[in-house]
């Protein structure tokens, strides 16, 4: 009696097994590196979430530099694993690794950033945000909230990383629709508090303590936290002298919004597992075509 | 007469165009007009560039910015110029700023007063010097790779310090940390008054006790050093302890300007300002010279560079290799060869 149970017990559980283990997907993520808030937040919402989706996910930092995103990409082929997703560090130099992929077999999903391959085939999808479209919602906001006449300081990313090109010309786009808005002084800050410290302060002087500028648009909220420290240490007052407009939305930079020293920020979710994991394990069931670009909605936060 | 003059400073050296101590003025004199070209320059290109005001109790202007944004770097390029002089190199110095301003994070969060936060920040530091100075002293493991070895993981060392409580936000509050990264006292910044005590500090230990003689020695001839009787192992292995607490300083006060432990951005590409301070300063990567006043300067010329750059409102693409260039033309002037060829090549032209 208890024999035949355990034994039932036993084949129960061993089914049980089974099935779960058919759907359990071993997936590669070869993340860009842990900078900033945003990027490790991003990275622990993929780790944490893996389990709920049936996902066993290989995690592998590429600590800002592509050749090791290289070898780690290569390094999941080698294993063998059923998906791979990258968020790539730079836009180019992806053809082969991405035909090295192709030829296993191993379907590739492009998070976060772009990448510029000829060939679209070479990878599954892009899921991400449009960066293009944080631009120019920080654009339309900053239009509408300067009755379309400011003079702008901007604080780009990386200089030559997608969302240096991508938020700059969203946000270019929509303040060249009115004659009065312009940029007045552009630099890298680098994406870090630092940077954006060192790139204000460098602009207080240019710019003769910020005068006649209505806003400061920065490409992340880190450097626009490191701007709010340096405008104060001048004895100017963010968020009333000039708007600050940043993309992100960071829990520093809603303490910010709460204290009246940012205006505005539009989020990039970093809770993106939800969005993701769906989009890689549908594929790897069912493989249909799917579109080239799935966008993850972004939404603009304002201070009251 | 003229024979006596003429006698090299160093042997197997070509002899200089005058005594040594001319020499040694020399390497002063051309980082300085180095610096004096690029103000120059950069007033031309800013209007209102030397403009110095009175804000918030403390003076405001870009010629304040260049003393105050240079700190960290001259900082760290002093304690790098002591172990060059040993013919050694730290790489690690970035590094190391990463693991104190996770300490100093960590430390904070805890509730330990701010006055022993600086203490643990420093010992740590101190102990990064320790860990180089034994594999290179101590085990023989040549310099690069020796200090690569921290390099490479201080970083990582500093995130997981972050995580120690939680590290979701890394920022913290302290008035007497940020006060000596930020604050002034007579209208001047107070990193200036606590980078001018280092320096004496430091300029008093190589000048004026026999170990600046000794790292010298060291560097030009560990061997000969050696046989005159120099612990050569012992004086390599301070001065990396020197260059640990240098770093651990600048470290300091780069977290406490931004009141962030962020271990993966802080103090970046520090370690290459440093050596090429140093390089500009007159020193020598082959060891054996210590040049702490020209190394200073050559520190303000590099950051007065980098700020004319971002005042000038010129494109970011252009920066680094605007810089590099101007770089490479002060080399040139420094080399007593260079500074030949130039000046003949420019005799020339007119023909």
């Amino acid at each position: 009696m208890t024999l035949t149970r355990l034994l039932a017990g036993a084949a129960l559980s061993a089914l049980l097994a089974t099935a779960a283990q058919a759907q359990t997907y071993t997936i590669g993520f070869s993340q860009v590196g842990s900078e900033g808030d945003w990027r490790p937040a991003f990275s622990r919402n993929m780790q944490e979430q893996a389990a709920a989706y049936g996902v066993d996910l290989k995690f592998a930092d590429a600590q800002g530099k592509q050749e090791e995103q290289l070898r780690a990409v290569r390094a999941f082929i080698a294993q063998d694993v059923d998906a791979i997703i990258i968020a790539p560090v730079v836009v180019t130099g992806w053809e082969d690794v991405l035909q090295e992929a192709k030829d296993a077999e191993i379907p590739v999903f492009l998070v976060d950033r772009d990448v510029d391959v000829a060939d679209k085939s070479l990878y599954a999808t892009r899921i991400s945000a449009d960066f293009n479209l944080e631009g120019r919602l920080a654009g339309a906001w900053l239009a509408q909230e300067s009755l379309r006449d400011c003079r702008i300081v901007e604080m780009q990313s990386t200089t030559g990383s997608a969302p240096a090109i991508e938020r700059k010309g969203g946000f270019e786009a929509v303040i060249g629709q009115f004659p009065g808005m312009e940029i007045v002084q552009t630099q890298s800050g680098e994406f870090t508090t630092e940077g954006g410290k060192r790139v204000m302060e460098a602009f207080i002087k240019a710019t003769n303590n910020l005068e006649g500028i209505c806003a400061a648009f920065a490409h992340n909220d880190n450097m626009q936290l490191g701007a709010i420290q340096a405008m104060k240490e001048a004895g100017l007052n963010p968020g009333e002298d000039v708007l600050m407009v940043s993309v992100d939305y960071v829990p520093a930079i809603v303490t910010a919004m709460e204290a009246g020293d940012a205006n505005a920020s539009v989020e990039l979710r970093s809770a993106v597992a939800e969005f993701i994991y769906p989009v890689v394990t549908g594929y790897l069931e069912n493989p249909t075509e799917l579109d080239k670009w799935i966008v993850i909605p972004s939404d603009l936060h304002v201070a009251n | 007469m003229t024979e006596a003059r003429n006698i090299p400073d160093r042997p197997g050296r070509v002899a200089p165009p005058g005594p040594a101590v001319r020499h040694a003025a020399g390497q002063v004199l051309w980082p300085i007009l180095a610096l004096a070209a690029i103000l120059a320059v950069a007033g031309i290109v800013s209007p209102g560039f030397y403009d110095i005001r009175i804000v918030e109790g403390r003076l405001f202007g870009n010629l304040i910015d260049i003393l105050y944004r240079a700190v960290p770097t001259a900082m760290v390029a002093l304690g790098m110029a002591v172990v060059i002089g040993t013919r050694g190199v730290d790489l690690s110095v970035g590094a190391i700023a990463a693991i104190v301003g996770a300490i100093i994070a960590w430390r904070i969060q805890a509730g330990d007063p701010h006055g022993l936060v600086l203490v643990w920040a420093l010992a740590a530091a101190a102990l990064c010097g320790v860990w180089n100075g034994a594999l290179v002293a101590g085990l023989g493991i040549q310099p690069i790779v020796a200090t690569l070895i921290l390099m490479v993981s201080g970083r990582g060392i500093g995130m997981l310090i972050n995580l120690i409580y939680g590290g979701t936000d890394p920022s913290f509050q302290s008035p007497f940390l940020q006060g000596m990264s930020t604050g002034s006292l007579v209208y001047i910044p107070l990193r200036l008054y606590l980078f001018a005590a280092l320096f004496v500090v430091l300029w008093l230990v190589i000048r004026r006790t026999a170990l600046g003689l000794f790292v010298e020695a060291t560097g030009a001839n560990a061997a000969a050093s050696r046989l005159a009787g120099i612990n050569a192992r012992a004086v390599i292995f301070v001065a990396y302890v020197i260059c640990g607490v240098m770093a651990g300083w600048a470290g300091v006060i780069l977290t406490a300007d931004t009141h962030t432990s962020d271990p993966v951005s802080i103090a970046q590409y520090i370690e290459l300002d440093a050596i090429l301070a140093m390089v500009i300063g007159g020193g020598s990567l082959a060891g054996g010279r210590i040049h702490l006043g020209a190394t200073v300067i050559a520190a303000l010329v590099i950051q007065a560079l980098t700020t004319s750059i971002l005042i000038s409102g010129l494109p970011p693409e252009y920066n680094l290799i605007i810089k590099a260039l101007v770089v490479l033309f002060v080399l040139v002037l420094q080399s007593d060869k260079g500074r030949r060829d130039l000046m003949a090549s420019l005799r020339r032209t007119p023909r």
